[in-house]
């Protein structure tokens, strides 16, 4: 476990990055944390991420599939939002665990 | 003793030669695994594998009711072989397997191509098996990118940290 920093908030989160308390998050975090990664977060952006939280309340497994059937974004317009980890990177972003799934 | 420095894997070239709902799925779901974990996939179908992306058969794979000693009856008896070679059988089992899957989200063969290019992976198909099988470019997905030679295939595999995989 380790702590970071994000917009004045002091965060819990595993050893790879990902927040260990969802309710932490905040759109201000966010944005802080996807600069770190190289990503200025969007509008776009911001839907998809609100979509994966929304989903994870749910306690579905999330895969790119769902998010491609969504309606905010296809799978490709995934790829290009959060690049070289469309579900890894987004559920970073989006203060949830790492996704389990493998599709 | 060296430093273990870990050197993440950047590129792997999936090779599918069977045709079996199974088979064609485990290199689907290594080629799209790479691809979401921002590792180069390219996906190579050969003999006959080449079913996987043939239009008119990829979504309508079989796995075998005979000769698999795996399969089960649901609730995990053993499958009776002189059931599997009844007419019906095969395609009863194999629907229902597909069923399974789309439960897992995992997406029929013609959506997972679509998936899988639509993260930059890339689909081709062996010249040699296509001549052999008499299959032409248009019989095959839109997905495929290419029917390619075997020499293509290996100057594709350049590279630091790739791999080849033969499912």
């Amino acid at each position: 476990m380790a702590e970071k920093n994000y917009a004045g908030k002091t965060v819990e989160v595993s050893d790879e990055g990902y927040f260990v308390n969802p309710a932490d998050w905040n759109e201000e975090i966010a944005k802080e944390m996807a600069a770190e990664v190289g990503i200025e977060l969007t509008d776009k952006h911001l839907e998809v991420l609100k979509y994966l939280r929304e989903q994870f309340e749910t306690g579905e497994a999330l895969t790119i599939r769902k998010v491609g059937k969504s309606g905010i974004v296809d799978i490709k317009g995934l790829y290009q939002l959060f690049p070289g980890g469309p579900l890894k990177i987004s559920s970073k972003l989006a203060g949830i665990p790492k996704p389990t799934s493998c599709v | 003793m060296s430093e273990h420095a870990e050197t993440p894997l950047k590129k792997v070239l999936v090779i599918c030669a069977k045709g079996s709902l199974e088979d064609v799925y485990a290199a689907l779901v290594m080629a799209n695994g790479a691809v979401m974990e921002g590792i180069e996939a390219k996906l190579f179908f050969t003999f006959f594998g080449l079913d996987g992306i043939t239009k008119k058969r990829m979504n309508k794979l079989h796995t075998a009711t005979l000769g698999n000693p795996a399969m089960r009856m649901p609730g995990g008896l053993q499958f009776p072989s002189l059931l599997g070679v009844l007419p019906g059988v095969e395609s009863g089992v194999s629907s229902m397997m597909r069923k399974e899957m789309d439960a897992l989200d995992m997406p029929p063969v013609d959506e997972f191509l679509e998936m899988i290019t639509a993260g930059g992976g890339e689909v081709f198909a062996c010249k040699l098996a296509v001549d052999m099988f008499k299959l032409k470019k248009e019989d095959l997905s839109d997905e495929v990118k290419d029917i390619i030679t075997i020499g293509q295939f290996y100057e594709m595999a350049g590279g630091e940290n790739t791999q080849i995989i033969f499912t």
